[in-house]
């Protein structure tokens, strides 16, 4: 048992390496002295420095952040709708259609959606003379596919939320709509908070949709990010990788607490 | 007699194909204990239900005091309900539970605090105000729930399965508690329960429900002597179901038949064999068989701790019963 034991520990070791020792390998270089991103000259902070006092790369991740904070929270409203609706309305017409359009999304090829995204907002710019391409239609963009994940983690959870719940606060006299604020939001909020922060970080990381419906103006993190690698990497990089694998560890351990604490 | 508290008129629901509820009437008095007793499926819940207003019927009304409240929503019904499952707020305290319903009311938050105290006093649970539902043991959320619901003081509080969810001794306690509270607040309780029991021992009157139907009203007492039809009969407690003459039919209660070792002189004597004894502690049950191959189940009280006089399996002895232990049955 111990020998058997011994090998189920070393093959998670092995797995373990095979998933996080290149994001190690990243952190580490990072403090490196040297100009080459792969060869250690010795410890230092300067390229953290650098990355700092780099504005076109702040720009880039100020409107990043801004992009995915403010589709995170589009998309976490209409979701939670969606959501709702998926759950609790059993008999409308078109329902499966619905639902399976809420999915779509999810499964579409980026460049697809990117490539219609365009198509729609060239057409609009064309007869309405907006909107400008760049924070508003990069947003839009990302809401649109925000929404497909919270829905369905919504009506995942609204699956086995005990209805009963809902009837005692109406048998108590709660308005349909109070009941909703007062009993179901609260004990899905955690819900909610989950597919917030999953949206906020699939916004944050979009590049092929992204790079369909920005502007010339408009250069997100990963677009610039993108374009600096292909003009040759300076090892800034790996210190960008590391402070955006920190905000992702960050996101993902409130995640998984918001989710735990749902009972 | 004044006005009954609730009037069902004609109800019905059905669920696709299934009935629930066929096209129930059913009075209920004013500080009644009602219980609605059936086995799964009967549609006991279902009218339960309707008259919170959780379903609508399908033909029927609903009067609740006087008033026609069939088309109208839960939260405008003056009636409260303990559910089944208790359904706590699990991320309220327990005095916010109880106080909700009354926040919904807008009553003024001095009032609130006043009656939540009163009522959580009511089921002895005043000092567990600031825990959690997660925090109680199954009798008090029991208790919590029963307080919610009796704090608005409803014209009408609906009981579903009230007891099941507790162990058998906490159940025989809570029976009495909630008698004792009917009593002293004066409302009227509709109860639904699968369990006899509990019917008979808490309700004031009953209706046994049956395929959507109510198969019977009556007191608990009537319902057991003198049950309306064989399946009543059947249903509440043992019965021996004898036929008699034009196509009619006798039931006869086990304890109302006598044992003895010689003849009896009773105005029916028939002899037979033992061929089971199932001992209950308080009384015994014996399945005898009759000569003409029915069996027929006679109950004995054991008056005596030892076991002399008692019958043994294999022992041919003599039934008898009195000309009006039984109770004669149409259907």
């Amino acid at each position: 048992m111990i020998g058997r034991a011994r090998f189920a520990f070393t093959m998670l070791g092995f797995g373990y390496a095979f998933l996080y020792l290149p994001l190690a390998l990243v952190m580490f270089y990072s403090f490196n002295e040297s100009r080459m991103v792969t060869v250690w000259g010795g410890f230092s902070t300067k390229w953290w420095s650098a990355l700092f006092a780099n504005e076109a790369m702040l720009r880039a991740a100020w409107l990043s952040l801004r992009i995915a904070a403010v589709s995170a929270t589009l998309a976490a409203v209409i979701g939670l709708a969606a959501g709702y609706a998926l759950a609790r309305a059993r008999n409308f017409p078109g329902r499966s259609l619905f639902g399976s359009l809420v999915i779509a999304p999810m499964v579409m090829p980026e460049v697809v959606m990117g490539i219609s995204m365009l198509l729609l907002f060239v057409g609009s710019e064309r007869l309405f003379g907006g909107p400008d391409r760049g924070f508003l239609t990069i947003t839009l963009a990302h809401v649109t596919f925000s929404i497909s994940f919270v829905a369905i983690i919504v009506q995942a959870r609204l699956a086995d939320f005990d209805r009963s719940l809902e009837e005692a606060a109406m048998d108590l006299g709660a308005t349909p709509w109070v009941t909703f604020r007062t009993v179901t939001l609260p004990l899905i909020a955690p819900t909610v908070g989950s597919g917030w922060l999953l949206a906020f970080t699939l916004s944050l990381d979009d590049l092929i949709l992204t790079q369909f419906v920005a502007g010339a103006q408009s250069q997100t993190l990963p677009m610039r990010v993108y374009s600096s690698v292909r003009l040759g990497v300076d090892p800034q990089i790996n210190v960008l990788a590391t402070v955006v694998v920190m905000v992702a560890a960050c996101a993902l351990v409130l995640s998984g607490w918001l989710t735990r604490r749902k009972a | 007699m004044s006005e009954p508290i609730v009037r069902i008129e004609g109800l019905a629901k059905r669920y696709g194909p299934v009935v629930a509820v066929d096209e129930v009437d059913l009075e209920i008095e004013r500080g009644e204990l009602f219980a609605l007793l059936g086995g799964s499926g009967c549609g006991k819940t279902t009218l339960l239900r309707m008259l919170a207003g959780f379903e609508t019927p399908d033909a029927g009304r609903v009067l609740i005091d006087g008033q026609d409240m069939t088309g109208v929503p839960p939260h405008l019904r003056p009636v409260n309900m303990m559910f089944q499952s208790y359904a706590l707020f699990p991320h309220m305290t327990v005095a916010d539970n109880v106080g909700y319903g009354l926040r919904r009311e807008g009553v003024a938050r001095a009032e609130t605090d006043r009656r939540v105290v009163e009522a959580l006093e009511q089921v002895r649970l005043a000092d567990l105000a600031r825990r959690r539902p997660s925090q109680l043991s199954g009798g008090q959320r029991q208790r919590v729930a029963l307080a919610r619901a009796l704090v608005k003081r409803p014209k009408l509080l609906l009981l579903d399965e009230p007891l099941a969810a507790l162990d058998r001794k906490l159940r025989e306690g809570t029976r009495f508690e909630l008698v004792r509270l009917q009593e002293e607040l004066g409302l009227t309780f509709v109860m639904v329960t699968h369990d006899q029991d509990e019917a008979m021992s808490m309700a004031s009157r009953m209706a046994v429900m049956d395929a959507g139907r109510i198969v019977q009203v009556g007191s608990p007492h009537e319902v057991y002597e003198r049950p309306a039809s064989r399946f009543v009969a059947d249903f509440i407690g043992i019965a021996n179901i004898l036929p008699a003459a034009e196509g009619r039919w006798l039931a006869l209660r086990p304890e109302k038949i006598v044992l003895s070792t010689a003849r009896p002189d009773t105005a029916h004597a028939v002899a037979g064999q033992i061929i089971d004894i199932a001992y209950e502690g308080g009384r015994s049950l014996h399945r005898v068989a009759l000569d003409d191959g029915s069996v027929m189940m006679v109950a004995t009280a054991n008056i005596a701790r030892t076991p002399d006089g008692s019958f043994r399996r294999g022992e041919t002895i003599w039934l008898g019963w009195a000309a009006d232990a039984g109770h004669p049955l149409d259907t």
